[in-house]
């Protein structure tokens, strides 16, 4: 964690074009004074991005190519867990069964950890409320969303983005 | 023709998001305890936002706008589920138990 990570110039040229990209896009507008401004917040957030050591999560290209996929899954278990949630909700016996599941995680990059607890908390039902290296703690709504969490599925989707 | 059938489609997904949003406040009203109500939270968070959204992109067409709003929805969709796990951690790490009805599972 501690060891210093020195930014590639390339990838800090990259975060920048990008940055501006997004500025440009925004503003749409093109007066040098907004135009100004622009390079200064974006030259202010590529320093307080590379403080951060936003360099040393950086993503294998390859991974990122990926991320449709996962999300497209994502996607679809926000769709059948949030009607299950719905349900539940609005039946009058509030037939919930809270519950805790531990999970161990196989992901090493901080980047896949947080994407794993991130895909679960996305999902009504479940949510993550501690990580702790490599184990998740999560709260279910059901037993049916802790049985889900427990097959294992979300970690098998994200080792497929080949992130480590 | 195709004017019609975007805005009857945006519509039907602009209202399930209401829908949703509707649910998930009475979600909060209705579940117990911090916890529970999390995942109330976690309905209009995630489904509705997604529903509104792709609701607003159909209304606003092939344009920059709909970029925009892409992005805007996925910003939210990244940094609403990091909003909720500090609040269930901050919870967590002063002493809220869960109450939990089953026992602690190990997986």
């Amino acid at each position: 964690m501690s060891t210093p990570y020195t930014a590639k110039p390339l990838q800090l040229a990259a975060l920048l074009l990008i940055l501006m990209i997004s500025w440009l896009l925004w503003s749409g507008l093109f007066k040098p004074l907004l135009i100004g401004l622009g390079l200064f917040s974006c030259l202010l957030s590529l320093w307080l991005a590379k403080r951060m050591g936003f360099f040393r999560h950086a993503m294998p290209l390859q991974a990122m190519l990926r991320l449709p996929a996962l999300w497209w899954w994502v996607l679809k278990e926000v769709v059948k867990s949030s009607l299950e949630v719905t349900r539940v909700i609005l039946t009058p016996s509030l037939p919930i069964q809270p519950g805790l599941v531990e999970l161990t995680s196989s992901e090493k990059t901080d980047t896949g950890k947080v994407i794993l607890g991130n895909s679960i908390t996305l999902s009504p039902g479940t949510v993550t409320i501690d990580m702790d290296e490599d184990q998740l703690l999560v709260h279910c709504l059901t037993r049916d969303s802790a049985a889900g969490l427990r097959s294992g599925e979300a970690e098998r989707r994200i080792a497929r983005l080949g992130l480590d | 023709m195709i004017d019609t059938i975007l805005n009857v489609l945006s519509w039907i997904l602009l209202c399930s998001g209401g829908f949703f949003v509707l649910a998930g406040g009475i979600g909060a009203l209705r579940l117990p305890e911090f916890y529970t109500r999390l995942h109330a939270a976690s309905l209009t968070e995630t489904m509705a936002t997604i529903l509104i959204f792709s609701g607003m992109v159909l209304q606003a067409g092939l344009s920059l706008a709909s970029v925009k709003l892409v992005a805007i929805m996925l910003f939210l969709l990244l940094t609403a589920p990091t909003a909720s796990y500090a609040l269930a951690n901050a919870a967590l790490q002063s002493g809220l138990r869960p109450e939990s009805e089953g026992e602690e599972h190990q997986a």
